[in-house]
C-alpha cells in the first residue's frame, strides 16, 4: 500500500447535521484523506465539486431539492463517488450492477476502509463514475423527468420540463431553450429524450426535441422539406420522420 | 347425480305406497304399483318442496309453537292433496274394466297412506332443517377464515408501516455518531427508540386504542426524529383532553407523521414545523396533520400510500361516518380526519 504524498480530497454530503459528524469522525482514522468540505444539500455539493475539486465524494442518496444521483449527474465524472444510504434496495441493486461502492448507515468502519481503498484504485486509474448507467437503472421506470438540472459553472439551474420550448443538440453538448435562454448541458440527446414524456416532446429531427405545447404550425420549405414554426416564431427543421412522428402525436 | 337421487326416492317412496296398498289391504299388486308410482313420486316432490316452510322458519327464532304449527299445518295440507291425488288416480283406473273396484279399494287405505305422508314430510322438514344448518355452519367458517386474513393483513401492514426500514436506519446512524460524541444522549436516543418500538408492538395487537395513546406515539416518534434532523424539525402540539379517549384503530396517525417527516422536513434544507391538532366538538373529533413542503417539489407521488392505507381503515371501521380531507397547498400539506366520537367504555376500563 503506497501512501500518497498529499492526502486525496474528500466532501462529505449528508443533509443531516449528525450523520455529516460520523462520516466526519469515521475519516478522521484515515489520514491519507481529508476532508475539504461538508455540504448539507445537493446544490452545495455541486458549487464545492466545481470549486473544491475534491477527488472523493461521500454522497448521501436521499437530500432536499437534489438528491444524489441527479448531483452525480451534474458534476465532474472523475470525482469518485461512494454513496451513502440508509435504505434504498432499488439504488443498491443498481450499485451492484455497475460495482460501485456505497456505505449503508450506520456506517461500518472496515466497509468504509474496503470503500476508501478502491476509491484511492479509482481515482489513480483516472477512472470515471459510470454516470450514465446509474442514473438509467436507479431510476424509477415509468416515471417521465419533471426537471431539467443545468450545472452553469457552480451553479445548478432546475428547468421544469413544462418551460422548456425545445431542445437542441450541438456536438456534445444540448441546448436547452427556456423563454429565449439556452442553457447548455453535456448529455447524448436520445438519452434525454428516452427521459422525457413522450406525449410531451417529440423527437422532429436528429438534433431537435420540440415541446408540443409550442408547436404553432408546420410549412411546406421547399418540395419534400418541411419546417415547424413555434408559437413565438422560432423556426426549427423537420425531417421526414420527425414530421410523420408529428402527425402521428398531434 | 342429483336427478338419480330423485328418481331412486321416488321410486323408493313408490314401492312403499305400493306395499302399503297391496301387502295388508285388498289392491292386487299391478294396481298398487300404478297407483304407488305416481303417487311415490309426487310424495317425493312434497317432500323436496317442504325446504320453503323450513327456510322461512328458522329453527332458533320465532319459538316452537310457531315452528311446529308452520309445518303441521303443510304437512296436513300437503297430505291431504297427496292423497286426493291417489283418489283421481284411483278413479281413472276404476274406468278400466280389468281395475274395476280400484276407487273403493284405495279409499280402504286412505287414511293409513295420510299417516304415512304426513310421517314422510315431517322427515323431509328434518332433512331440510339439517341442510341448513350444515350450510349456515360452512358460511360461518368461511366468513371466519375471510375475517381472519382481513384481519392479518391489516397487522402485518401495521407492523410494516410502524418500522419504516428509513426511519429505523436513519435512527441507528444518528445513535451511532452520538456514541462517541455524547454517550449520555445516545443512550437517551437508545431508550427513546426502545420505548417507540415496544409502545408500537402493544398497541399494534390491538383492535382500538384510546386516540390519547395514538398521539402519545406520534409524540414519541417525532421526538426520536427532532435527534436526527435538530434544529431542521419542530413540533407543535395542540391537543384538545376531550378527545384522547376516543377509540380509533391503532396506527392511525403514525402513518400520516411519518409522511409530514419524510415528504415534508426531509425534503426541506431548512426545515419546518410539523403541526399536530385534536379536538373534539360534540360528537366529532377532528385531527390535523400538517407539514410544509417544497413547492418545487410538490408534484411527487408524495403522501399516496400511507394516506390510502389511514384512509382505507378509517372506512373499515367508521364507514361513511368518517373522512380523510387533503388540503395540498404547493408549499403546505395537510391531513384533516374527521371521526365520530366513540369514548373508551367505562366496563372494559376497569376491566
Amino acid at each position: 500500500m503506497s501512501e500518497a504524498p498529499e492526502p486525496l480530497k474528500v466532501a462529505i454530503v449528508d443533509d443531516e447535521e449528525l450523520a455529516r459528524r460520523g462520516l466526519r469522525r469515521d475519516l478522521a482514522a484515515h489520514p491519507s484523506f481529508r476532508v475539504v468540505a461538508e455540504c448539507k444539500d445537493g446544490f452545495e455539493a455541486v458549487r464545492v465539486a466545481a470549486e473544491e475539486k475534491p477527488d472523493l465524494m461521500l454522497l448521501d442518496i436521499q437530500m432536499p431539492r437534489l438528491d444524489g444521483f441527479e448531483v452525480l449527474g451534474l458534476i465532474d465524472p472523475s470525482i469518485a463517488v461512494i454513496f451513502v444510504t440508509a435504505h434504498d434496495e432499488h439504488a443498491v441493486k443498481a450499485f451492484e450492477v455497475n460495482a460501485v461502492d456505497y456505505l449503508l448507515k450506520p456506517v461500518d468502519p472496515e466497509r468504509l476502509r474496503q470503500a476508501l481503498e478502491r476509491a484511492r484504485e479509482r481515482i489513480r486509474r483516472r477512472e470515471p463514475m459510470p454516470v450514465e448507467a446509474l442514473t438509467r437503472a436507479a431510476r424509477p421506470s415509468g416515471v417521465p423527468l419533471s426537471r431539467i438540472l443545468v450545472r452553469d459553472g457552480p451553479k445548478v439551474h432546475v428547468l421544469p420540463v413544462e418551460g422548456v420550448d425545445y431542445i437542441e443538440a450541438q456536438d456534445d453538448y444540448l441546448a436547452v431553450h427556456v423563454a429565449g435562454k439556452s442553457h447548455l448541458k453535456q448529455q447524448p440527446i436520445g438519452e434525454l429524450e428516452a427521459a422525457l414524456d413522450p406525449a410531451r416532446f417529440a423527437r422532429i429531427h436528429r438534433s431537435y426535441l420540440l415541446n408540443l405545447d409550442r408547436l404553432d404550425r408546420i410549412e411546406l420549405y421547399a418540395k419534400d422539406s418541411r419546417i415547424a414554426i413555434l408559437k413565438d416564431g422560432t423556426r426549427l427543421p423537420l425531417s421526414r420522420a420527425g414530421h410523420q412522428r408529428l402527425k402521428e402525436l398531434l | 347425480m342429483r336427478t338419480g337421487l330423485y328418481l331412486a326416492v321416488g321410486l323408493l317412496l313408490g314401492a312403499l305406497v305400493a306395499l302399503l296398498l297391496a301387502a295388508r289391504g285388498p289392491t292386487p299388486w299391478v294396481e298398487a304399483a300404478l297407483i304407488g308410482l305416481p303417487l311415490g313420486f309426487l310424495l317425493g316432490a312434497i317432500g323436496l318442496a317442504a325446504r320453503f316452510p323450513a327456510r322461512s322458519v328458522p329453527l332458533g327464532q320465532g319459538g316452537v309453537v310457531r315452528v311446529a304449527a308452520t309445518h303441521a299445518s303443510a304437512a296436513v295440507v300437503s297430505t291431504a292433496a297427496w292423497v286426493l291425488a291417489g283418489a283421481i288416480v284411483a278413479r281413472l283406473l276404476d274406468r278400466l274394466p280389468s281395475f274395476a273396484g280400484a276407487s273403493a279399494r284405495f279409499f280402504t287405505k286412505a287414511p293409513e297412506l295420510f299417516i304415512v305422508g304426513v310421517l314422510i314430510f315431517l322427515l323431509a322438514v328434518t332433512v331440510h332443517y339439517l341442510v341448513i344448518a350444515l350450510d349456515t355452519a360452512r358460511e360461518a367458517q368461511v366468513r371466519g377464515v375471510q375475517a381472519r386474513v382481513l384481519a392479518r393483513d391489516a397487522e402485518l401492514r401495521a407492523l410494516r408501516a410502524q418500522v419504516d426500514p428509513h426511519f429505523l436506519f436513519n435512527s441507528l446512524n444518528s445513535v451511532a455518531t452520538l456514541t462517541s460524541e455524547d454517550p449520555a444522549a445516545a443512550r437517551r436516543m437508545c431508550l427513546q427508540l426502545a420505548g417507540f418500538l415496544r409502545r408500537s408492538l402493544v398497541l399494534g395487537g390491538q383492535e382500538r386504542i384510546p386516540l390519547g395513546e395514538e398521539l402519545g406515539l406520534v409524540h414519541d416518534y417525532l421526538a426520536i426524529e427532532k435527534v436526527r434532523f435538530g434544529e431542521r424539525l419542530t413540533v407543535e402540539e395542540r391537543i384538545d383532553d376531550g378527545c384522547r379517549d376516543c377509540m380509533v384503530p391503532p396506527f392511525l396517525l403514525q402513518p400520516l407523521a411519518e409522511n409530514a417527516v419524510r415528504h415534508g422536513i426531509a425534503q426541506l434544507v431548512v426545515g419546518g414545523t410539523i403541526r399536530i391538532e385534536a379536538r373534539r366538538s360534540g360528537g366529532l373529533v377532528t385531527v390535523v396533520v400538517e407539514n410544509p413542503r417544497d413547492p418545487e417539489r410538490s408534484g411527487g407521488r408524495g403522501a399516496g400510500l400511507g394516506l390510502e392505507n389511514v384512509h382505507g381503515r378509517l372506512q373499515a371501521v367508521f364507514g361513511d361516518e368518517a373522512r380523510a380531507d387533503v388540503a395540498a397547498d404547493p408549499a403546505l400539506f395537510r391531513v384533516t380526519l374527521s371521526l365520530p366520537y366513540v369514548p373508551e367504555e367505562k366496563r372494559e376500563r376497569s376491566a
